[in-house]
Formats: structure tokens, sequence, C-alpha cells
């Protein structure tokens, strides 16, 4: 995904003299074709992203469409002040790429892992985010980049991720993706969360329950209009994402389902990393399976909520929301983290 | 502050230089401004006037009518907060109507205590938190130079600003890329908000520091108008590199009582006494 993200900024470039990239020092031979074919668009400067983010928004002014690449942490937690201001503030076509989004960097822990860069995203007003969850949604996420009015943040995935989305969809910023059409529940996800949400869907099915899985690679703005149409039609609703709850897309979907009027009561839970910085290396893969985002997370939970709707349904009591009983019914049998609603397991 | 105690090792030029008719006059512009909003940054400002003042007089080429022709000088002003020498200037040469500058700070105006580039016409970048106009004013010089594009960037950086690092992380890629269409002009008036630069963060050597981050350097008596001029006419100053220009300069310049007093970094609440004796200060100024 890495890869194709950047091969697409030079085929962009190749088309569009508007565009530039600029790196901050990362990383060996990054796009050395494009060095050499436009060096006049190819910027790379040092370890110092307050600069580069600075120097994006003055391109940016001057009618340039730039694709700024560094780590994910680096761009969203080092230079927020230049993030917000210059570029989100001035609403300019910038492009943040951020590289390791989530636990990709696990191994080499907390400075380089970014658990929460779409919460600080999300905060800014003009952001839009986009965490696609393979190459080929990338690629076609990449076409239409450039056009884009203000600024984007592209999360990036660790690459070679299964592509599960179709190749030869077009992408449409803030438009979500069904993957899974399901009249018993709806899994809604983000960036590498459609392999998890998907096999989870599978396993439900042959639990005889009736899955959906609805992605939002764009995580800002919402698509609202597929989330209503989904989320009502079903009782039970489980986001996952590589995220933590505090902010995420999980966070997205709780305040729209709070706010949504729904005329029936929605079981909802979140799944996704606890409030707490990772204390352990390893890989992505196995820090995810530590903090529970994992598809027997995603099938139980779903189940679980699935079985608590019947129940009350059959009860009768699906009006008389805020009753004792019902709250309880929501409270998840899973151990989670201190003061922290969700599934999150403790790190 | 004790003048006594001044340190020895930095440049007073600007203490004993005189103001004429046209630096009180854009004086006199802020302390009306004063008149209704009560507020503002004083001495921030009376530093920067005769820069700033030199500069659309003299020096940048712009059309007031067409705040936006792609053949401008871009200006900067990093330090936001000094942002009263910009409004009265750019108000004066017919940005705005002067009748905005009554309505600094007000909820209806497009006027506030830091300058906003969608609100106000001929502010080139939104500043008020320092540390950004510098890499902000190096990406469009680097453009410029792709483009073989003929404007040239300025931006007006507070010595307090030069504090951040990401100042000098523009210095750095803009010695790297050899901006000499960059000029970074410091207010250097030797006083922050708590103290002295001294105190709080001493600078010196500060030529030196610019130097060795590959910008050409001069210095210059920041209200010496003749001095300003002669210096930004000499531009670019070696062809190769970004400029510096080190203007040094007396915070609160114009009112004596104000002069490198941190008592009127920022002021408000200001009464009608009050600025009727700031305003005999200064038109009894030497």
């Amino acid at each position: 995904m890495r890869k194709m993200c950047l091969q697409m900024v030079h085929e962009l470039a190749r088309h569009d003299e508007r565009v530039v990239f600029m790196g901050s020092d990362l990383g060996h031979g990054t796009l050395a074709e494009m060095q050499s074919e436009l060096p006049d668009r190819f910027y790379m400067e040092g370890i110092s992203e307050m600069n580069l983010v600075g120097m994006a928004a003055g391109l940016a002014m001057e009618g340039a469409v730039v694709y700024a690449n560094t780590i994910a942490t680096f761009l969203t937690r080092r230079s927020f002040e230049q993030v917000a201001m210059d570029v989100c503030h001035a609403n300019l076509p910038v492009r943040l790429i951020g590289n390791g989004g989530g636990l990709v960097y696990a191994p080499l822990g907390p400075t380089h892992e970014a658990t929460e860069d779409l919460a600080i995203m999300r905060a800014l007003p003009n952001m839009t985010i986009v965490a696609p969850a393979d190459a080929e949604e990338m690629r076609q996420f990449m076409r239409v980049s450039v056009d884009h009015d203000g600024p984007i943040y592209i999360r990036l995935a660790k690459g070679y991720d299964p592509v599960v989305t179709d190749p030869e969809a077009p992408f449409e910023i803030g438009r979500a993706v069904s993957l899974r059409e399901g009249a018993d529940a709806v899994i809604v996800t983000t960036g590498i969360g459609p392999r998890i949400a998907l096999e989870a869907a599978k396993r439900l099915a042959q639990r005889g329950i009736d899955a959906g899985v609805l992605h939002l690679p764009t995580v800002k703005p919402l698509d609202l209009d597929a989330l209503e149409a989904r989320i009502a039609a079903v009782p039970v609703v489980v986001s996952v994402e590589e995220h933590s709850l505090i902010g995420g897309l999980g966070s997205a979907v709780a305040e729209f389902i709070a706010e949504a009027g729904f005329t029936t009561p929605k079981h909802f839970r979140r799944i996704g990393l606890p409030d707490a910085y990772p204390t352990r290396y390893g890989s992505q893969a196995s820090q995810l399976e530590d903090f529970g985002v994992t598809a027997e997370r995603v099938e139980a939970t779903v189940a679980e909520l699935c079985g608590s709707a019947r129940t009350v349904a059959g009860l009768g009591t699906m009006q008389r929301k805020g009753d004792g009983k019902w709250q309880s019914r929501m409270i998840s049998s899973h151990p989670s983290t201190q003061g922290q609603r969700g599934t999150a397991l403790p790190g | 502050m004790d003048l006594q105690r001044r340190p020895n090792a930095v440049d007073w030029r600007g203490l004993a230089t005189p103001l004429d008719t046209r630096s009180k006059a854009l004086r006199e512009d802020v302390l009306e401004i004063f008149e209704s909003s009560r507020r503002g940054h004083l001495g921030s400002t009376f530093s920067l006037i005769e820069i700033i003042r030199v500069l659309y007089d003299d020096i940048l080429r712009y059309d007031a009518a067409r705040p936006d022709w792609s053949g401008r000088d871009r200006f900067i002003l990093s330090k936001g907060h000094g942002c009263l020498a910009l409004y009265v200037v750019l108000a004066d040469k017919g940005f705005f109507p002067r009748d905005e500058l009554a309505k600094f700070c007000a909820p209806d105006g497009i006027l506030g205590g830091h300058p906003d580039h969608k609100k106000v016409p001929g502010v080139e970048a939104s500043t008020g938190s320092l540390g950004h106009g510098a890499s902000i004013g190096a990406g469009m010089a680097l453009h410029g130079m792709r483009t073989n594009s003929k404007h040239r960037v300025v931006v007006v950086l507070g010595d307090g600003e030069c504090n951040e690092g990401s100042v000098w992380e523009a210095a750095m890629s803009a010695g790297k890329h050899g901006l000499s269409n960059l000029t970074f002009v410091v207010d250097y008036n030797k006083c922050q908000s708590y103290g002295t630069t001294r105190e709080v963060q001493d600078l010196e050597p500060f030529a030196d520091k610019w130097r060795s981050f590959g910008c050409a350097v001069q210095e210059v008596d920041g209200h010496d108008v003749r001095g300003l001029r002669a210096t930004f006419n000499a531009l670019p100053f070696d062809g190769r590199r970004p400029n510096v220009v080190i203007a040094h300069t007396v915070k609160g310049k114009g009112i004596p009582e104000a002069e490198f007093n941190t008592a009127y970094h920022h002021k408000s609440g200001m009464n009608d006494d009050e600025i009727a004796g700031y305003r005999a200060a200064l038109g009894s100024y030497r």
C-alpha cells in the first residue's frame, strides 16, 4: 500500500505539474525515480516535521498540490500545530501521508505507533481523513486525491495487506463501501479492518447470524447517508478499528448513533485499542491479537449483541430506553480497561 | 528597564534615532486604534513601524487593488502580534478602508489581534502562533525558485520568536535550497514578553547563528529609514543564500516610558488619560 501510494505520487506528478512530493528523511531510495525524472518536484527535507508541513503549506499557497510523507506519529504529534494552523486553517491542498498507521511499527514501540492519529486529525476543521484497506483501494483513492479541495490525512497500513476491495471500483472521497450485506447486524470499519470484519461475518453466517460489513475508508467526513441506511435496518452495530477507542471511527459512529434518532434501539459496541500506550513489542498482528482486535472477538461481540437484541425484542422492552435492566444487558462480559466502555482488552 | 543594566554584548542602535513625520503619523494611527480597542501589543508594534513602512513605501511590489496579483512580492508578518504596524500601513496603502481600523478586535471587524489572511486583504499568511512564518515563507520561496518567478518573499520574525526551534529548521532548509529570493527580517528589540532576550533566552551571537545556518546577514538600525532602505535595496545580498536582516530596534519606540519596558509588550484596558499621555509623549519625541 505504501509503495502504491508513493508510486501514484510519481504517476500523478507526471501528468499534473502542480504535484510536488516532500519527505522528511524517509526512507532510503524513496521515489528515487521521481527524484531523477522530476527533480524540481521532489524535495527531501531533513528530520524537521514542523518545517516540512510549514513549507508544504507555503508551496500549496502558491498553487502546488503537496504530498508530504513521513511517519504518522511525527506528522500528527510533532507538527500538529503546523497541520492545524498552516494547513487546515488555511484549507490548503496538502496531503499528509502518514506511514505506519495504527500498530504497523509495533516492533519500534510507542514512539512510532500511531494509535490516536485519527482522533488527532478528526478534531481539525477542514481535514479529510482517508484510511484505505489495501493497495488497490489506495490506487483508486490517489487518482481522485489531486483535485480534492483542502487537506487530506492519508493513513498508510503495513503493506501487502490482502486485497478485499474491488480493484475496479472508483474511489469517492466521503463515500462508504458496502463489502457485505446483512440483515441482523452491521460491522463498520476502516483501514485494515475490512479483513477482520469480513472474516467475522463469515464465521457469524455459519452460526446463522447475517452480519453485513460497511467499510468507511473516509473517516472524515463520514458517509452519514450510508451509516443511516445500514444502521436503521439492523439492531446490532459493532465498530472495529486499529485505533484507540477514543476519537476514532468507533467514536464517530457512536456520536452519529447517539444523535440520529433511530426509532428502534441499537445495540452498539466498539472494538479497538485501549486508552493505554502499548507495553509490548512483537508485530502488528500479535498486538492486534493482544488487544482483541480480531475476527474472533468481533464474531463473539456481534453474536452476544444479537442475542441481547432478540431477548429484549422478545420481552417487548424496546421502547423503554433508559431502563436499568436494559442498560445492564449492554455491558460487555469481556474484560475492558478501567473506566473505558468498549471491548478493548487491557494492554 | 534600568538602562544602566543593559548588557554590553548586544547592539543598541536605534535608541537615539529620531522619528520623522510619517513614522509619528503611523504611530498616531495605532494610538487611534487604541481609542476604540483599548488593547493591543504596543511595544511589539512600535519597534516594527519603520521596517514595515520602508518595505511598503520603497521595496515591495504589490497592487493594493489586486492583493492576489501573482507578481506581487510576498510579505509574511511571522510575529503576528505586531499586526497593528501592518494594519496601519495596509490601510494607508488602500488595501482596505481606514474605518476598519476602528473595529480592531471587534466582533464584526476583519482585523484581529493576530492577522488572518482569509479576512485581511494584503495579509499573505495567518500568523500569531510563533515559529510558523519562516517555513511558510521558505515554501513560497522554493516554489518561486522552481518556477523561475521574479517575486521575492520577506518574512518578519520577532527576536523572542527565534526561541522557536521551527525557525531554525526553516533556516537550515532555506540555506540548503539557497533561497536568495527569501529574506528574514528580525525585529531585534531585545525584549520579549517576560523580560529581556538576554535574560529569558539569549540569542547572541545572533548574526553568527544565522550565518552558520547558511544565510547572508546584514545588520541595520531598525528605525533608520534611510539605512533600512539601503539595506533592503541591496537584496539579494549574494545571490546564493537566503538573506537575513537583523534590525536593531527599540521595543515601544516613540513613547519613552514604553521603551524597553516589558509592561508595554501588551496593554489592555487603556483609558483615555493613558492614551492622551502616549500621544503627548509621541508628539514631543525627538
